[in-house]
């Protein structure tokens, strides 16, 4: 059966509120995860830029890091709304899994919501911290950030992981029962799932840093501030880019024995081979692979750490336990190649810079650069879309349909709509205002003037932070 | 103690923490609104940005700890809510989204125009959002939430018990966000600034006391239960926080800020606390109480260490931040 099919079967057999809830969680939380790995990396980036800044007398550094400090309050603001929105969405569309599983699957959110208290406050400190304490003091106030957005991240990763593959429950005659919370925030999926999505958050902040300080270089921004916006974050996003492929292939690793139906239609594996070809590109028509390109023994060993062992195929998991097959495998296969591309990108920069040649000279490198953020992002999408729609169609790993998690509400089309628009609306204001500050920052007005009225003074007399 | 009991009071401390400190936020928007043109009101948003800039992030984060600690220990009670009151939910949560983008966003505006739009949507939602908050609460407490299947979509939420709340949320929110913008105005030195919040926090405050008396009368038809526990078990706190509703008017009056933070704060947690004792032993009111709702053992007793933890990590960083925020330290450098 095609997927149009497949769509047409789920529309007519499943709850009013699940095709919606669907679209919903995937609007609201692909936003959401961009903000994310911003307020999992950045604190780091900006440390690393303050310290310099501090232990260096750099001055060029000092006024990045002050910059974006002040760019991350942006994005922690709407990215601390977007997380609001999805703790108020696992109970609007997700009454089901809520309800049954609530108390299985909420200790790693609280947490999370631990973590995520700490860096507020921490984040509040640190920005207004701006010349008003001793700057060391003022330096370690990032830290806590830092390491509670790494610790928030692993959290919410742990209730991934344990949806993809679910312990610490029982379900005996019907009722969920046995419940160990503890187990399922250390559950065993979730360290490598958690490394990679770590790891992605420093290529996705990194590039799109890089990203704004090439594009500065291509207008003919030459000066010593771009090249240092742009090295660091570059550095940052070369380690993780080069270590993410071993990460992910250690990820990859359990798919066979946890998750054989997501990592067949990773493959695009219709029956069982050994050794299994690598298949790159293709599409999975009425149960065929056409247009794919096919390497033999690539496919076992990358899947499966071996030469003889293949991919368990697609046709011993029957249909209605089957994923979106071609979506998952092109996601899939987007990451790997972009991932791949941007690692290849980042041997050459250094490998050349090694040999004494500077790609930052080179046009074609920063308009590459320039589109990496970009790429990165939409790796990272692709990641998120592979593993999720993979899991499908269940919300708990063989216990519970993701039909069986929604709701019955078909008004949740409405609330689609107005989400799409107030998101828009959302990622219009940011891109607006984050473009006028850079703007002004360039024509050299470091402290922004008040905008609430003409010849507004802070009562207390102090500068405008 | 029991086990639900004392993960519902780590959750309600977190409700208490929430409706004061969030609830203070919310009340700076009500005069942000209220503050007239660009060039009149300048002067008072800008005292509004110093005053809530630094902590009102951090004070968002308690209603995610709310919703977390709900669903994670009432698992059913929780989704039965959220069905029921969907509405009002996300009326609340636009209000959230919008308020807490546009305030980022007028921070960093270009020009005083995007300034204005960014600031007429802040301003707006933070009034909107307790209201909606509110009428949950009445919802809740007035019964009108079952604890299995889905209850009016629209009467669940208006109808007196939840007007009067969200009415009330509003008029608690903006007195408590008056006293302390009137008490940071005072202690940066602007005096006009000063005696202006304190006339209209003095209406707010009259106004919102004489509606929290006005609602006993139709409370007692309406949410019976409640009442009944006002009258009763929480009778005490109803009166305290008439007494420190009366202190913080006498205060302002006397211009004595600094210490009316306190008595206000004490006001509104006395009238919180008094719905939440007033409903005991009910957590959705007249269908299921917190003992039943409550979820397993095993994952309550690591909410309460996770609550524990919170109490040791989160309140020292918090008093931090409100130190500086507070007082002097921040005003000089």
């Amino acid at each position: 059966m095609g997927t149009p099919e497949l769509l047409l079967t789920a529309l007519a057999e499943d709850p009013a509120g699940l095709l919606p809830a669907r679209q919903q969680m995937a609007l609201s939380l692909g936003w959401h995860i961009v903000l994310a790995c911003f307020g999992v990396a950045f604190p780091a980036i900006i440390f690393a830029m303050h310290w310099r800044g501090i232990y260096r007398d750099d001055a060029d550094a000092l006024v990045l890091a002050q910059r974006w400090a002040k760019v991350s309050a942006v994005l922690f603001a709407i990215g601390a709304v977007s997380g609001t929105v999805l703790s108020f969405e696992m109970g609007l569309l997700w009454p089901g899994l809520m309800g049954t599983y609530g108390d299985v699957l909420g200790l790693p959110f609280a947490f999370e919501g631990l973590a995520f208290f700490l860096e507020a406050i921490f984040l509040g400190i640190y920005l207004y911290g701006w010349g008003r304490m001793p700057p060391r003091r003022h330096l370690l106030m990032i830290v806590p950030m830092a390491f509670m957005g790494i610790f928030g991240a692993f959290c919410v990763i742990a209730v991934n992981a344990w949806m993809n593959v679910p312990v610490g429950f029982d379900v005996v005659d019907g009722r969920v029962t046995n419940i160990d919370p503890w187990a399922v925030l250390l559950n065993p999926g979730a360290f490598f799932q958690f490394l990679h999505m770590w790891i992605a958050a420093y290529m996705v902040v990194g590039f799109l840093i890089a990203s704004v300080y090439a594009v500065g270089m291509l207008k003919g921004r030459r000066d010593r501030r771009h090249r240092l916006g742009f090295t660091l974050p570059f550095v940052f996003a070369s380690l993780a880019t080069i270590v993410q492929p071993v990460v992910g292939h250690l990820l990859g690793g359990r798919l066979a024995e946890t998750q054989p139906a997501k990592l067949a239609a990773f493959e695009l594996a219709t029956e069982t081979e050994s050794p299994s070809p690598l298949v790159i590109g293709g599409f999975l028509i009425d149960g065929e692979v056409r247009w794919a390109l096919e390497i033999p023994y690539l496919g076992s060993l990358f899947a499966r750490n071996s030469f003889t062992k293949g991919v368990q195929g697609l046709d011993t998991i029957p249909v209605e336990d089957q994923p979106p097959v071609n979506i998952t495998h092109w996601a899939f296969q987007s990451m790997v190649g972009i991932g791949t591309l941007l690692v290849l990108v980042v041997v050459l920069y250094w490998f050349a810079r090694w040999r004494g040649r500077d790609l930052l000279d080179h046009r074609l490198f920063l308009r590459f650069i320039s589109i990496s953020g970009v790429l990165a992002v939409i790796a990272m999408e692709a990641g998120w879309i592979a593993t999720e729609v993979g899991r499908q169609p269940w919300i708990v790993y063989g216990v519970m349909r993701t039909s069986e998690g929604a709701g019955s509400n078909s008004g949740l089309w409405w609330l689609l709509g107005i989400t799409a628009v107030v998101y828009a609306a959302m990622t219009a204001g940011a891109v607006l205002v984050l473009r006028s500050m850079a703007r002004r920052w360039r024509a050299g007005e470091e402290d922004l003037p008040s905008p609430y009225g003409p010849e507004a003074q802070l009562p207390h007399g102090s500068a405008r932070r | 103690m029991t086990l639900p009991l004392a993960v519902a009071a780590a959750l309600f401390v977190g409700v208490l923490a929430y409706g004061l400190f969030g609830g203070a936020d919310f009340g700076s928007g009500f005069y942000d609104l209220l503050a007239g043109g660009p060039a009149k009101g300048a002067e008072l948003r800008t005292l509004i940005d110093h005053s809530i800039g630094p902590v009102w992030e951090a004070n968002h984060v308690w209603l995610i700890y709310v919703l977390v600690m709900w669903w994670t220990a009432f698992p059913e009670s929780f989704a039965a809510a959220m069905s029921t009151l969907i509405l009002p939910f996300l009326l609340a949560l636009l209000g959230i989204v919008l308020r807490g983008a546009s305030f980022a966003f007028r921070k960093y505006s270009a020009t005083l125009g995007q300034a204005r739009v960014f600031g007429a949507f802040f301003a707006l939602s933070s009034v909107v959002t307790p209201f909606f908050f509110g009428t949950i609460a009445g919802a809740i407490a007035s019964g009108r939430v079952p604890a299995e299947g889905r209850g009016e979509l629209i009467g669940s939420w208006v109808n007196p018990t939840s007007l009067f709340g969200g009415v009330i949320a509003v008029g608690t929110c903006a007195f408590l966000g008056g006293v302390f913008l009137a008490a940071d105005a005072a202690r940066g030195g602007s005096e006009r600034l000063a005696e202006q919040l304190r006339v209209r926090t003095l209406a707010v405050g009259l106004v919102t006391g004489a509606i929290v008396f006005a609602a006993l009368v139709p409370l007692e038809r309406d949410a019976p239960t409640l009442a009944d526990g006002l009258e009763t078990q929480a009778a005490p706190l109803v009166i305290a926080s008439a007494l420190a509703g009366v202190a913080t008017l006498v205060l302002l009056v006397r211009r004595r800020y600094a210490i009316a933070r306190f008595t206000a704060v004490a006001a509104v947690a006395a009238v919180l606390l008094g719905w939440g004792v007033g409903q005991y032993p009910w957590l959705l009111v007249d269908q299921v109480t917190i003992e039943d709702a409550a979820g397993a053992d095993a994952t309550l007793a690591a909410l309460l260490v996770a609550a524990g933890l919170a109490a040791v990590l989160v309140v020292p960083a918090l008093a931090y931040l409100y130190r500086l925020t507070q007082t002097e330290a921040w005003s000089h450098h």
